[in-house]
């Protein structure tokens, strides 16, 4: 079963982290890319620009009008994510707890849908 | 998985066989294995080109051969005496007999490889990886792409399964007869999970899992012409025969999702049906029971009805009480409550699918709700079959069955709202 884990930031808490306690999470993402590598683990992963480069697209009518700034305005946000599959949801869960940023804020395990279905 | 289709079947049941040869004589069943999977992708290059060989199991095992041999030459690190051993060997004193000969050794090494490749020590995602790539003898880009990951990520799955059974220290030989039974009921689940990845498939991306379902025929097959007397290898292979006889009609052109009860029966594959049926009739006497027996003499009744309300439900019932004697589970008791319905009434059913509320593995499964929804509007419950089926909806993760569970429960809403 495929997982995407969602890294969510805050960037009140990541501006206290110093510098060392920074790289420290750049380094441990690195090794965990590795780990997932290594394990057969890994899907796919990328890690997002900040909200205030994102654009808003709505189409109303045919037409479509964009806006600067994310749809859901919050304090946290999403920061990136990586794509897994993991034989057990206890092991997707498991991994996200490997990932650096789950000391300071979380991270988010959804199931990915499956484009498969079973005879109703 | 574009090679020409003779050539691929040629190929594909060469490749347990070729791996076989090498590993009786060298050993390095990791090795042996990377270099059967180059001398199958040098094949396909060459075939096409120059045409199949006159022997070609001979030229698969000669190819092999030498590039084992050159790899073991190159890694000095490796045990110099078998390397030795190798080059004095002329990889022609291999060769296997040419086609129509049976090498008495395809057999073992067949079944010595399924036990091999679904050794208890690896995961089940290991277990289907290498079964598929040395038994099956599938690219691992085939693989990845049936298994909707990237090809590294399935080079390295396949790498990790060759180390573990390299540190596991297995032989190359069958397992004792005392293990045989568990060893091979591991086997036919691993085929079972590689027939059901395939066959839930339905449309877009997931059209190419297809060939999985395909190929765990294929190995079923085998497994069933190598130990006729097994009635759950006889029973598995009817079980896959009689489901995927119903491929065609289980989904619509456009990907939706179609229930037994709804499909087109003209569109079944009656060959198919029949094959899977004359299966299970003549095993079902005389083996000893088993739960793919029973799954199989369970859709060999619903394959057989001509039209849905000609179903023999008692017979089902039936087989679903003995199935929940021989292989308890919740799986088991949540089809046992739909036969139950059938015969006895959507109340019948619903108080048996009770029992599931305390059940942990099940309380909230989407396939709990969906069945609980369709008892619940057998029995004219329109407001909690809605509510059920938008339950289940919620709960599945897989994408065909919440736009199948939304539409039930859509049309069950009153058109005011």
């Amino acid at each position: 079963m495929k997982y995407l884990l969602m890294i969510h930031m805050n960037p009140t808490v990541w501006e206290t982290l110093s510098e060392e306690e920074r790289n420290a999470v750049f380094r441990a993402h690195d090794d965990f890319q590795a780990a997932l590598k290594e394990s057969g683990e890994l899907v796919g992963f990328a890690a997002l620009a900040d909200p205030s480069n994102t654009s808003t697209v709505r189409v109303r009518d045919g037409v479509a009008s964009s806006t600067d700034g994310p749809y859901v305005e919050a304090k946290e946000f999403l920061a990136g994510f990586y794509t897994i599959d993991a034989e057990t949801p206890e092991r997707a869960r498991e991994l996200a707890a490997l990932i650096p940023d789950a000391r300071y804020t979380a991270i988010e395990v959804r199931p990915v849908m499956d484009e498969s279905g079973l005879e109703m | 998985m574009t090679r020409e289709p003779r050539e691929e079947d040629l190929l594909r049941e060469s490749a347990p066989q070729v791996l076989g040869a090498l590993v009786r004589r060298y050993g390095h069943f990791d090795a042996c294995e990377d270099a059967v999977q180059e001398a199958l992708l040098a094949a396909a290059v060459q075939w096409p080109r120059d045409g199949v060989p006159a022997s070609p199991r001979g030229w698969l095992i000669t190819v092999a051969s030498r590039r084992l041999i050159d790899r073991l030459r190159s890694d000095r690190a490796r045990q110099e005496r078998e390397t030795a051993a190798a080059a004095q060997e002329p990889p022609g004193t291999l060769l296997a007999p040419g086609p129509g000969d049976e090498h008495p050794a395809d057999r073992d090494d067949t079944l010595t490889l399924l036990f091999l490749c679904c050794h208890p020590a690896l995961s089940a995602a290991s277990q289907v990886a290498l079964t598929l790539r040395a038994v099956g003898g599938l690219t691992t880009a085939q693989i990845a792409s049936a298994f909707l990951v990237p090809e590294a990520t399935m080079a390295q799955r396949i790498s990790r399964a060759k180390q573990r059974v390299k540190s596991t220290g297995v032989p190359f030989r069958m397992p004792d007869e005392n293990e045989r039974p568990d060893r091979l009921r591991a086997v036919l689940q691993v085929l079972y999970l590689i027939f059901n990845e395939g066959y839930t498939a339905t449309s877009g991306p997931a059209l190419q899992r297809v060939e999985l379902a395909t190929e765990a025929i294929r190995l079923a097959r085998e497994i069933h012409r190598l130990l006729p007397e097994d009635g759950e290898a006889a029973g598995l292979l009817a079980l896959m025969l009689l489901t995927d006889a119903r491929r065609r009609a289980r989904t619509r052109p456009d990907g939706a999702l179609v229930p037994l009860a709804e499909q087109d029966r003209a569109l079944w594959d009656r060959e198919a049906v029949e094959e899977g049926v004359a299966i299970i009739s003549r095993t079902l006497p005389r083996a000893a029971i088993g739960p793919y027996q029973l799954q199989a003499a369970i859709a060999a009744v619903h394959d057989e009805a001509p039209r849905a309300e000609d179903t023999d439900w008692p017979q089902i019932l039936a087989l679903y009480r003995l199935l929940e004697r021989v292989a308890p589970g919740p799986m088991v008791t949540l089809n046992h409550a739909v036969a139950l319905a059938m015969v006895a009434g959507p109340k019948a059913g619903l108080d048996l699918l009770a029992t599931l509320d305390s059940d942990t593995r099940m309380a909230r499964h989407h396939r709990l709700d969906a069945v609980r929804a369709h008892l619940l509007e057998m029995a004219g419950d329109r407001e909690g079959a809605r509510s059920a089926y938008r339950t289940a909806a919620r709960r599945t993760t897989s994408l065909p069955e919440r736009r199948y569970l939304e539409g039930r429960a859509a049309r069950l809403t009153p058109l005011h709202e």
